[in-house]
């Protein structure tokens, strides 16, 4: 059995006061090998929490996480991860951080070597690779760590708002590179997002949840990902489809805030 | 409540000093001012007015306005020599730019004794000031005529001679023959009469009390001059002092300072890791850190000199708990600075345990593990010179204390300056080590 399955996961944060924080709660979710999945929800709704689980950086209180048949129990290669930032290593230059994983594995140096210099032509980065990280722009630096993820080969890519410190133009160019990868990879993606755009943008399937309890809310099936793909990803924002999509998701989102500020207000 | 009257006693003798220091601070502030002008205005003559922060119309507050002047850096240490020069009559400034220098040469005066019948007689006292260290003898002078009779003596500069004038006159003291005026000048019992060479008083029992002018300038054993300075630099590094030569002196204080630092770091660099990394070993020594970290080194002296006597092994011991500290807190603190996306990249690219620890704690660690050490190596040179001002045989801090003790004022001057060129020289090295070897510094 290929591919992802999430299992009734159940996430509870027991708190020093006695109380408890239901972080997350019955999420379930089949994706298949390939597939790129888009996260999107307000702040509180477990959704870095789901993405942390499946990378094995936390055990779920109830549930299971299956990958190719067997359940996962902590971090490996064969889920990979980037992050919005910083998690380069700031004492490598962009090639040692890019063959990071080849070297934990002790692949031949040569070995190594070709898979650095292809991913850094794919990002584009073949003239920095001598350079240190924190001598290149943000949006280099996430190239960086799109590379860094690919050499490894995992089966999953975890991506935790990636773009989410980046200006709005290197956004959009990064935006083009992840469904790039994704085609050429066939990798399958789970990527985390605050913004509605990028989460239309980048996910064939899209998943809006819910605070208090983390859950799953909407799930929809999008075409647009499938459609940017080599194309200019303004020409898809103008479909009218997107425009209906996002204003439909926008008002769910309110209405989810709404709710969380009345209750607060009550309480 | 004695206590506190003490205590304010001291107060107010530290006010009063610092009263004493005002104008001489507010000169020194005054030259400040005076050469910042001057250097505006040579500026403005010199460059044309196009640079960025030149062009900048707020500096007041702009942090980034504010660099180091290379002009005023000059000027100040050129300052120091050059005030240290004018007041201590050094040979390497021209004499104009000396302050007034002690009297020395021949002077004289004359002085008037009445006898108790009212009958008056002069005569004259001969005075020759000579430098310290001569030996020159009073010159010869005709007793002259009259009850009274000449007089003659030879003082050192920057002293003093009470001079019995009536000793050698027909009628003393203990004839009611007293001394009632200098040079024409009525005096009394606590009186005293200005002359050409300094001032004559009187003491109570009536004796003259003869002094020179001192001037306004230091005296060698208070404040010896450069060239005085140099020179017994030269003498040291050659000849030696106490039967080692400066570089033994200099190399001791080194050797210790080195070896226990590096015994520190041995240590005190796996321990801060361990407390870093786990909670049992943070628990264990965290109480043991904590209470030895605000002990001051040099508090453990008396101890260490009791446990293991004044030898090497005793001031080792006291560097190595110096540096122990510094390092295991400095490593500790670059463990726990690790930020924890990059574990778990680490993590989820594949890596061990051991590989997160190489590749990635130990890297990460590695800008506070430099700033510790430098840190570590200022306490450890303070440490060791304070100890071997305790005790010691040969070292940089032995040098200058027992210097003091037979008042070379010119090697404990030497000493001082060399311990701060050495304390500096250690510090730019390790900044130097930092930027070669952690360039990643404060960039993650």
């Amino acid at each position: 059995m290929s591919g992802l399955q999430i299992d009734k996961l159940s996430m509870r944060f027991d708190l020093p006061n006695g109380s408890s924080v239901q972080a997350l709660k019955d999420v379930s979710l089949d994706l298949k090998a390939g597939e790129l999945l888009s996260v999107l929800g307000p702040s509180g709704c477990g959704k870095t929490t789901l993405l942390n689980i499946v990378a094995g950086f936390l055990a779920p209180t109830e549930g299971k996480i299956i990958l190719n048949g067997h359940t996962v129990t902590g971090p490996a290669a064969e889920r990979g991860m980037v992050f919005q930032q910083g998690a380069l290593f700031e004492w490598m230059s962009v090639r040692e951080n890019v063959g990071f994983g080849p070297s934990m594995k002790g692949m031949p140096k040569a070995e190594k070597a070709k898979i650095v210099n292809h991913l850094l032509d794919v990002v584009g980065l073949q003239d920095f690779k001598e350079k240190a990280v924190y001598e290149l722009s943000g949006g280099m630096q996430q190239r960086v760590a799109l590379a860094r993820c690919l050499a490894n080969e995992p089966d999953v890519i975890l991506m935790d708002e990636p773009l989410g410190a980046l200006d709005a133009l290197t956004r959009e160019k990064m935006q083009g590179l992840v469904l790039k990868l994704w085609k050429e990879t066939g990798k399958t993606i789970i990527l985390i997002t605050h913004s509605v755009e990028e989460a239309l943008l980048l996910g064939e399937r899209l998943l809006v949840m819910a605070p208090r309890p983390g859950r799953i809310h909407t799930e929809y099936r999008l075409p647009f990902a499938e459609m940017g793909v080599g194309q200019d990803l303004r020409e898809v924002k103008k479909h009218p489809k997107f425009n209906e999509t996002r204003e439909e998701i926008l008002g769910m989102i309110w209405d989810m805030e709404e709710e969380i500020m009345g209750r607060t207000e009550d309480a | 409540m004695e206590l506190l009257g003490n205590l304010w006693a001291e107060l107010l003798a530290v006010l009063t000093t610092l009263v004493a220091a005002a104008p001489y601070v507010i000169g020194y502030i005054l030259i400040i001012l005076l050469m910042m002008v001057i250097w505006g205005g040579v500026k403005r003559l010199l460059t044309p007015k196009s640079d960025y922060s030149s062009l900048k119309t707020v500096t007041f507050g702009d942090e980034s306005a504010v660099t180091s002047n290379t002009a005023a850096s000059v000027v100040s240490i050129v300052l120091i020599f050059v005030l240290w020069g004018a007041f201590t009559g050094s040979k390497l400034l021209p004499g104009f730019m000396h302050a007034p220098g002690p009297f020395s040469g021949e002077g004289s005066f004359s002085y008037t004794i009445t006898t108790p019948t009212g009958e008056t007689d002069d005569a004259t006292v001969s005075v020759i000031v000579h430098p310290t260290g001569e030996e020159v003898d009073a010159p010869d002078v005709a007793p002259g005529d009259g009850i009274a009779k000449n007089d003659a003596t030879a003082i050192a500069v920057y002293r003093s001679e009470l001079l019995r004038v009536d000793r050698n006159d027909e009628l003393g003291r203990d004839e009611e023959t007293f001394v009632t005026a200098v040079n024409g000048q009525a005096i009394a019992p606590g009186g005293s009469v200005d002359v050409d060479f300094g001032r004559v008083a009187m003491s109570d029992k009536g004796t003259l009390n003869i002094v020179p002018d001192t001037g306004v300038q230091m005296e060698p054993i208070w404040l010896p001059s450069p060239e005085a300075v140099w020179s017994r630099l030269g003498e040291i590094a050659t000849v030696g002092y106490r039967n080692s030569t400066l570089a033994e002196h200099l190399g001791y204080s080194l050797f210790r300072v080195i070896v226990g630092f590096i015994l520190g770091a041995l240590v005190g660099i796996p321990l801060g890791y361990a407390m870093g990394l786990s909670n049992w070993f943070r628990g264990w020594f965290d109480p043991i850190v904590e209470f030895m970290r605000p002990v001051p080194p040099l508090a453990l002296i008396p101890l260490v000199i009791i446990w293991a006597g004044i030898g090497e092994v005793g001031k080792i011991i006291l560097l190595f708990l110096a540096a122990l500290w510094i390092m295991a807190i400095a490593a500790r603190s670059g463990v726990s600075g690790v930020r924890i996306s990059k574990v778990h990249a680490a993590y989820s690219l594949g890596a061990s345990k051991w590989q997160i620890m190489r590749h990635v704690i130990i890297p990460n660690s590695l800008p506070e593990i430099f700033t510790g050490a430098r840190v570590a190596m200022g306490v450890c040179w303070g440490t060791v010179v304070a100890a071997e001002l305790v005790a010691a045989e040969k070292g940089a801090g032995m040098m200058i204390m027992v210097a003091s003790k037979f008042q070379s004022t010119d090697i404990v001057l030497m000493g001082i300056i060399l311990i701060g060129i050495i304390g500096f020289s250690i510090d730019m090295l390790m900044r130097q080590a930092e930027k070669w070897l952690v360039p990643w510094k404060g960039k993650g």
